[in-house]
This record gives structure tokens, sequence and C-alpha cells, in this order.
């Protein structure tokens, strides 16, 4: 690869980290697992001033449960999801969506928290996000640590509420009691960026009526789409076939795909439908189970 | 008349490992230890690094070009221009097909991706900075995309370059006999036809495109390493192009990465760094990303074809239409014998016997890249084989029966061969129905048809498709086949030291076939030397001799061949020597693999390597010294390997997807030299076949824009989504060959495409579905399902 001429430096501290992303801020690029980034660099199509290669810090490459939430750090690996008994354990879509990250080579290197942080709009992780209503934490030296709910964070195509001088340290999603999860991803080969890709989530209440619903899709808008009219659709009642069907035309008429090599607009629109029925019964299904 | 025999029994042992012994590949313990040497592994003294700037536009004018900035750069040493190279009278070359093609564009572009300048550094970053500040002002012209575009009265003309030159065709051709066909059709119950795109794929070789150009300003030697499939022919070209005395050139092709046709054709960018290191006197390398490779160098297909079968009602076919037009891209670059201007295509009739046929076929000029390569195809077999196996099961179809029926009731028959098809081959050997029904067996055919039915019913989708195919290659008979003048026979020399080792040099040049074992093998077979003793060199001119290189599934048809020639004269001479030592006649001694005794007395023997021993020291008075010897080989024909497969898939309706639950092959390319080998060859081409079929192409936006000018959007599919393949071979050896071998590099890359489409169009037969080109992507049957539906 010849990307154009930058800096590289790579420190020991979180601290150290901070301290530069503060002094030299936008033409910073953070560098964790690179599979986004150097793609982007070797083609020049990014070419940032300095590199900051964060992978020596220690402490941040942790799944687990803190404070009510399924935690995911910085320099956790695609690969460690897909192997993680935490995430098995706890969070449905996550375990689903995790296995279809790219490829295996890809999955070794590549971190969720990178993965949100570059809102690439056919990105998977950034939809079960926001089905399952995540929050970004990041932290600046001058202003500490910053809570971001999923839904603001991601605010257009690689653009992000992140500011220059932050560090997204985690990416975490409440727990739930009683629900399950899913997420449908059409593509071409391994590797490939979803023609569709659909994350859904279900809690349950007592009665077995719906409490909480998540529905977000890749690739069929300028960004992932939280669709919160069939989310709506959904609370408050009893899962049944039509009932899905109806979130399914729902988010089928809210996403607003292009026609191109994968496919015409008409064809992903109808496969938002098809995944968005199979996902909810898959959810529904591991709720149950 | 032809011979059917289901295993070759080996007549050496495993450690001599002649034909039919699965024998280690010997060039692995090289690439497997990461100690090959590829082009970019070159590094010479005082090397530069070349980078070439390319247009961004399909088709624009040339208004200037300012290197200034560039020239300032730090580390650039120089930059050239089609200007400069003009000078030379180097701007334009000629194509393998007789046309030219700009080296650096002067005039104007004619392809997003062509070479405008390069860029000449100390190291390749500054190169690459230095090529981002070579301004070029373009006049934007319209472009055409596609070759129908290109046909319009008032279309603008590409390729003003060319003299008089008033429309887009690049070519025009026919074979066959258009009456004959005319008269077949006025006679038949029912017409088939289908029309169907080929669409533009790339050979992608992993390793790109490159050269390390070293001219000597001192003694005018040129030595260029060159990824290579036919180096002594890229040396005739450069003699030709560049004016250079032949023997001063030597073209090294090391070891190559993968070439399936792409490395046949000479590159601009070959040409530009030859010439710069002439100028400059230094070595510069010039290595493609992977982009370059795919956005410029020769792709491959890009046939629109129309088929027509005329058929009677009991399912005969009577006479074959077929109307072709060829997108050629920017520059007529096919590589191809000089005498047929769409290649091979003219074997489209495939397996099957009846007695006329008319192909027309014409090739348009557009703002794409040139070429038309044969990717892993003996040139432009691959569409053929694909039309007549798609067409053959819509008449099926159309007729009411089975395809695996219709086509048993129309095949060349055994007795039948030497058969000269319709449009004027004659195929050499060949037993087609044994080859379908061992792949029917194997697959279960009846009970699948049993499962469709049932399936059909609870309304889920699966289908069974077939191809059995015929190709025709190892060119070739030099009264036939040549490029660009050059016969194409081709050449092997053997040379036996003393300690009866040997050192086997060949004019074809192995890209990952496997060479290095294989050819060892067949001097195994006839002499009785162990494979791992015999030492195969090729790809570099100065030490093999001249052959017209390895492409077309030619190598084992034609240097095999030689192979086994140069054997047969040295084991006439060790025949002689071996008299001399045991004091006998020649005519009484016998050969047993590996050794002469006396007829009767078995105990009166000596060994090859005794034989060898004394060429070189107590040969017989009279004799020339030494064992050693050449051969070059003119086939009397080309051959004709061929097979059937089956592919059975299961069909999302809700999404379109399609998976591949089975894949038969059975294979027959004659003798089996290696068959761990051939299996392996075969493993590729089907997954080259699926991806084809499933995933691949090169598109372009109606700008001329490539799409999939990268591995993320020109898909190569990984082991996770290529099928499982199960294999059967049957062996008809081609009664010309000395060995009986038939060459089978590309045959599942011609035959399977078909296969996979098949399937997918057998699951939706019964709504009527007959055809969705390729590559039959998801969107695309749910549309045809969609457009059937009731």
């Amino acid at each position: 690869m010849y990307p154009r001429a930058f800096d590289y430096v790579a420190p020991e501290t979180k601290q150290e980290v901070l301290d530069i992303l503060a002094e030299r801020g936008g033409e910073v690029k953070v560098l964790a697992g690179g599979q986004s980034l150097i793609p982007m660099m070797k083609l020049r199509f990014a070419s940032p001033g300095t590199l900051v290669d964060i992978n020596r810090l220690s402490g941040l490459d942790s799944i687990d449960i803190q404070n009510g939430h399924l935690r995911v750090q910085a320099l956790a690996r695609h690969s460690d999801v897909v192997r993680s008994d935490v995430v098995a354990a706890e969070n449905d879509a996550m375990a689903s969506a995790a296995p279809w990250i790219a490829d295996p080579l890809v999955r070794n290197l590549g971190t969720l928290c990178g993965s949100v942080a570059h809102h690439d709009p056919e990105g998977d992780w950034a939809s079960v996000m926001l089905a399952c209503d995540a929050e970004v934490v990041a932290e600046s030296r001058d202003g500490g640590e910053r809570v971001i709910p999923i839904a603001g964070f991601l605010v257009d195509m690689f653009t992000t509420s992140l500011q220059p001088t932050e560090l997204v340290t985690e990416v975490r999603v409440p727990r739930y009691r009683r629900g399950g999860g899913n997420y449908q991803k059409l593509e071409r080969k391994i590797g490939d960026y979803a023609t569709v890709g659909v994350a859904t989530h279900l809690e349950l209440d007592d009665a077995g009526s719906i409490s909480n619903a998540g529905i977000a899709l890749t690739s069929v808008y300028a960004h992932n789409l939280k669709v919160t009219d069939a989310e709506q659709a959904l609370v408050g009642n009893a899962p049944s076939v039509e009932l899905f069907a109806e979130a399914a035309r729902i988010a089928a008429a809210a996403c607003d795909p292009t026609s191109d090599v994968r496919g015409s607009a008409e064809y992903k629109r109808d496969v938002v439908r098809v995944f968005t029925e199979r996902g909810l019964t898959a959810s529904l299904a591991a709720a149950q189970g | 008349m032809t011979t059917t025999q289901h295993h070759h029994a080996p007549i050496t042992t495993p450690e001599v490992g002649g034909i039919g012994h699965n024998v280690r590949r010997i060039e692995d313990d090289r690439f497997i230890q990461g100690a090959g040497n590829y082009l970019d592994d070159i590094v010479l003294p005082r090397m530069l690094h070349m980078v070439l700037v390319r247009s961004p536009l399909a088709h624009a004018t040339i208004n200037s070009i300012d290197t200034s900035a560039a020239e300032a750069l730090d580390g650039v040493v120089a930059v050239v221009t089609g200007e400069m190279l003009a000078g030379y009278n180097l701007a334009w070359m000629p194509t393998l097909s007789g046309d030219t093609q700009a080296v650096l564009a002067t005039d104007k572009v004619r392809f997003q991706g062509q070479e405008v300048a390069a860029v000449i550094a100390t190291d390749p970053y500054v190169a690459r900075d230095g090529a981002e500040l070579v301004m070029v002002d373009y006049e934007p012209l319209d472009a055409i995309v596609n070759p129908m575009q290109g046909l319009e009265p008032d279309a603008p003309i590409i390729r003003d370059d060319l003299e008089d030159k008033a429309d887009n065709v690049a070519y025009e051709w026919e074979a066959g006999d258009a009456g004959a066909t005319a008269e077949a059709f006025a006679t038949a119950d029912r017409v088939v036809t289908i029309e169907t795109h080929y669409p533009r794929s790339h050979p992608s070789p992993l390793e790109t495109c490159g050269v390390v150009a070293d001219v000597s300003p001192v003694t005018g030697q040129a030595t260029i390493y060159m990824t290579s499939q036919a180096p002594h022919a890229h040396r005739t070209v450069f003699a030709l192009v560049a004016g250079l005395p032949e023997h001063n050139i030597r073209i090294i092709s090391p070891d190559v990465g993968g070439g399936f046709g792409n490395k046949v054709p000479v590159y601009p960018g070959y040409v530009v760094a030859t010439a710069a290191s002439l100028v400059l006197g230094a070595p510069v390398k010039w290595v493609e990303t992977r982009t370059e490779n795919l956005i410029s160098t020769g792709f491959a297909r890009d046939y629109y074809m129309k088929g027509e079968l005329a058929v009677t009602a009991e399912g005969k076919i009577l006479g074959l239409r077929v109307d072709m037009v060829s997108d050629q891209g920017a520059f007529y670059a096919d590589a191809q014998p000089t005498k047929t201007r769409a290649g091979l295509f003219h074997i489209v009739t495939g397996s099957y016997d009846y007695p006329a046929a008319h192909v027309t076929t014409k090739g348009v000029y557009t703002n794409k890249a040139p070429g038309g390569v044969a990717y892993r195809c003996s040139f432009r077999v691959t569409e053929a084989s694909f039309l007549i196996e798609r067409l053959v099961q819509n008449a099926a179809y159309e007729l009411g029966m089975d395809p695996a029926e219709f086509r048993k009731r129309n095949f060349i028959q055994p007795d039948q061969f030497p058969y000269h098809s319709p449009t004027g081959f004659v195929y050499d050997s060949g037993d087609y129905e044994t080859a379908l029904d061992m792949a029917m067996d194997m697959i279960g055919y009846e009970k699948l048809r049993a499962e469709q039915a049932r399936a059909r019913a609870e309304g889920r989708l699966m289908g069974i498709g077939i191809a059995s195919f015929t190709e025709v290659v190892g060119a070739g008979p030099s009264g036939e086949y040549d490029i660009l003048g050059l016969k194409m026979f081709d050449s092997a020399e053997l040379r036996v030291h003393p300690t009866g080792k040997a050192i086997l040099k060949l004019g074809v040049k192995t890209q990952g076939q496997g060479h290095e074992t294989t050819f060892a093998q067949i001097v195994a077979e006839e002499l009785g030397i162990p494979a791992t003793d015999v030492k195969v060199v090729h790809g570099d001119t100065d030490n093999t001799p001249y052959g017209l290189g390895t492409y077309a599934s030619r190598s084992t048809p034609t240097a095999g061949a030689a192979t086994s020639m140069v054997s047969r004269k040295l084991r006439s001479k060790a025949r002689e020597i071996a008299a001399h030592l045991l004091e006998a006649s020649p005519e009484d001694l016998e050969w047993e693999v590996g050794a002469f005794h006396v007829r009767g007395s078995p105990e009166s023997s000596v060994t090859i390597q005794e034989v060898a021993f004394a060429a070189y020291t107590n040969h017989p008075p009279g004799m020339e010294a030494g064992l050693e010897g050449v051969h070059y080989y003119d086939p009397p024909n080309m051959t004709y390997p061929f097979g059937s497969y089956i592919v059975v898939v299961d069909l999302d309706s809700g999404t379109g997807e399609w998976k591949v639950r089975r894949m038969v092959a059975v294979d027959d390319c004659g003798v089996r030299i290696n068959p761990m080998i051939v299996d392996g060859q075969i493993h590729g081409g089907l997954a080259e076949g699926f991806a084809m079929s499933n995933m691949q192409w090169i598109t372009f936006d109606e700008a001329g824009n490539c799409i999939g000018s990268n591995f993320m959007d020109y898909l190569v599919p990984t082991a996770w989504e290529t099928p499982r393949f199960e294999l059967g071979e049957t062996v008809t050896p081609s009664p010309h060959h000395p060995i009986g071998a038939k060459g089978v590099g590309e045959s599942a890359t011609v035959g399977s495409p078909a296969a996979y489409v098949n399937a997918v169009i057998d699951a939706l037969a019964h709504i009527g579905v007959r055809n969705i080109d390729m590559p039959v992507l998801p969107d695309r049957v749910w549309q045809a399902i969609r457009d059937h539906a009731e």
C-alpha cells in the first residue's frame, strides 16, 4: 500500500492518547483495528496527518457486565464478540450479528467500537446498536467522560457527534429480563457489505406482550435507520404473525434504498419486509425460548 | 473409434512417478515456505519505481498535460508522456489481434483508467505522490458503454485514430453454412431461441501485472523481468515494437502468481518501463495495484449472444444459428489465433450431432478497457459452451422432455469420431453419454427429479442443472493456428546429465498449473528417470527453446507432446548406447521403463542412469557424445476434452438467493498425467464458474465509470461460499497425442457456468422462466419470479 505520508504514534497510556487528541484534534485518526481506515488510506481516500495507534493500551479490551449494561470496550475485536459467552447469554441481536461482520480475517482485528465510530452507513453494528438502544461512552482530556445515546451519536453517513478531541472507550447496551433479538443480512459473499440488513430486538412482559421493541435497517437509507413507527406498532401488543407483518410493512415503507449493482430499490425494499418478518419471528422464538 | 477406460494403471513405480501417479507438486516446497520469487520480489541495484497516471474519464480529448509540478517533486526522476514516446515511435503499439493500442494517450483517452503519463521516482511512495501532481486538462466526450450504443448511426467514433474509420465496428466474422442452416430451420417443427449476455469478467490473478526492465546503456542488453504467460512471444513482440535486436532481449518470467489469460497481452506499462530504463540507464520497476489490474488489463467475455435451435417434435436438433455482438473496449486486443476473429467461438455447436450451423459475429469498440482475453478458456470456448448448454435445456422444456434425455438423443456417438462439425472442427475423440450417465448416477438424478416434483407441490424451489460440454484446446496445428504470424507449435529440450539426472527446458510457462511436476512425470514415464530427478526450467527466453506460452489449455497438448517426443528421441539414442555396453545389437534389446535388457536374458541389462553415464564417458565410436535433444511439436489436430456436470440448487423465494446443494463434475481430459493436479485444476475451474454464475461481473455506469475496480466490488468467492465438489472421471485418450492427453486447465471454467445457471432456471422453469443473465444475482431471481407470478 502507498498512502500519503503521515505521522504515527503508539502511546502506552490512555492519558497520552487523550493528550494527542487534545493537541492535534482534527488531523488525528485513531487506529484500533484499522479494517476500514487502512484501506481508505491505501486508496488515498483518507489521509490523516497523524495516526494514533491505541493497540498498546491495556485494560481496554473487555466484554463484560457493568452497571446494568453489557459493555464492549474499544479494543474488543469482532471475533471476541463472536466468541463471548457474556454476549451469547445477554444479547441475542449482538450474538446473531457478530458472525455476519465482514470475514474471519477482518473480525480478528476490527473492533465493534471502531465500526460504530466510523459510521459507514452500510455497517452492521450500528443497526444492532440502534435496535438495542445502546450508548456510546467517550472520553477527552478536558471534557472527561461523556455518555451519548446511540441515536444522538450517529449523525449522518461517516459523521458522528464525537468531538475531534474525544476517544470512544466503550459501547454498551442495556440488559433485559425477558427478550430476544436477531440480525438478518443479505450479502453477495462473505466480507461484503449488506445488500440489506435488519436488526430486531423484542422484550416481553410477564403476560407475554411486547414491552419494548427495536428495529433498525442497514444499507437501505443514507444511514443506519431506526424504524420508530414500526417499533411503536409492536409495543403493547401480543406478538402475532399479523402484527409482525404490519411492522414489516412499516419498515419497508420507511426505508429509501437506491438501485445499484446489489439490486433494485424495489427489490431491497421487499427484502426489508421479508427480513423484518423473519427477524421478528426469530426474536420472539429467542425471547420465548 | 475411441476406447473408454476408467483408470489408467501406472506402468511406473511410485518412486519413478510417471503418468498416473499423484506426485506431490515439486514446486510447492518453495511456495509454501515463502521462497518463491515473484516479480515484486525482484530488487536490482539503482532500481527506480514507476507509477502510471490514468484517465479518470472514459472518453475525453486531451487538451494539455502539465508535468512541471510532478517533475519538481523531490525524488521524481522523470515524467513520461505519450508525446515523448512518439519521438521514439512508441506512442502506439500493436495488439495481439493486429489492432493498435495507445501506450500513453496523446490525442484522447478512450477508457477510464487508460494510461496517460508515467512518473518515475526513487521510491514507490514518491512516484505515487508525483502522479497526483500531473495535471491533465481533459475535454469530456460522450461515452459509449455498450456495443448497441456503439452501433447506433450517430454514435461518436471512438477510434478516430484509425484512418477512414467511420464506425465503431472492430471486426466481423462468420463460420458455418448460412444456406444449409436456413434449410434446416425451414424444415424444423420448433425453433427455440435464447438471448443472453455473458457479462464482462476479469481473470483477476492474485498477483497483479508488473515488470522490472533493466536495459544496459553500455551493451544494449535488455533484461526484462515480466509477469508473462508467453515469454518467447513477448520477446518477439518487444523486438518488433521497440526495434531492439531480438538477441539482446531476454525476457524472464519469474514465479507467476496466477495468469488465467490476464498475462498473455503486452501492456503499456511494460513498454513504458522498458523505454524509461533505456533512456535513464537504470532498472525501472512497475507493479500494478489491484485497482489498476481490474480497470485496465485484459478483461474477458462481454458477449451478447442470440442462439436459435431448430428441432423436430421428436427432439432431434436439425440446426443452430447464432448471432453474437462482442464488446471489445477501446482497442481490439483479444489474444487469439489470426485466422479467426472471435476466437474459437464457432465450437458453439457443442457435443451434439446435426448437419447445419451458421455463426455470425461482430465486435464493437466501446469506452471500456481493451482486451477480450480468454479467461481460463481456449479462445472464447467458454461463451460458446454456455450458449449451447443453455439452449438445449430450453429446447427440452419447450418439447416437454427431460433435459438429460434431450441431450442423449442428440449426442455425437462414439463411433462418429473423428467427427466433422458443421463449423469446421474435427473432434478427435469422445464418449459423451458415458460421462453424463456417470454424473447422473453419482448425483441420483431420478430421485432428485422425484423430489423436485414434491417440492413444487409444497411451494419449495429446487432445481437440477446439467452441462455436457465439449472444448477445443491445444492450439494448434501450424496450418491453422498462429498469433501475429507465429505458428502455435511448442517445444521441449531435454538434457540427461552423466549421473542420470535431467533438466527439461520448456517454451511454455506455468502460472501455478504444476508444470514442474507434470512435465517431469512425462520424462519419468518415457525414460524411467524419477520425476524428482528432473528439473523443469521455463520462463527464461535465454535458456529455453521457443514456444508460444501457456494459455488455452495448450501446454499439455503441445509442450507435453514435445516432452514425450524428445524423451523418445533420447531413448532411441540410449538404445544405441545400451547395445554398445551390452555388446548386443540394438534390435535385440527390450525396454522396460528405466532399463534395457537383451531379449531372452534379463540379467544382461543396463539402467537409463548407466546409459547416461556412458553417454559422457564411454559412448560408441562414431556417435556424438551426450544425451540431449530438442523437439518442436506441431500438433496434427486440436484436442477435445469434454464432461458432464450436474448442479442441484435450493432457492429462497423471499430473497432470490440460491445455494448449491451438490455439484457433480465428470471430466474426460484423456489420459491424466498427475490425477491430483488434474483434480486441483477442476476444483479451481468449478469455483471460477460458480463465481461468474453467482456474483462476478465488471459493470459500468452511463459515464463509463468502472464499477468493480477492487475486491469489494469485483467479487471473488472464498472457501465460505464455494460449493463442495464431487468429481468423477472417464478416460477417452486423444488418438493423436503421444500420451493420449487432452489438456484440462480450463474445462471446469468452460463447462460449469451453464450447469449452475441451468439449475437456477430449472428451479423456476415450471413458472415459465427461461433465462436470467449472469451473474444470477438474487435481485434478478426475485424479479424473474415476480415477472412470472400468476
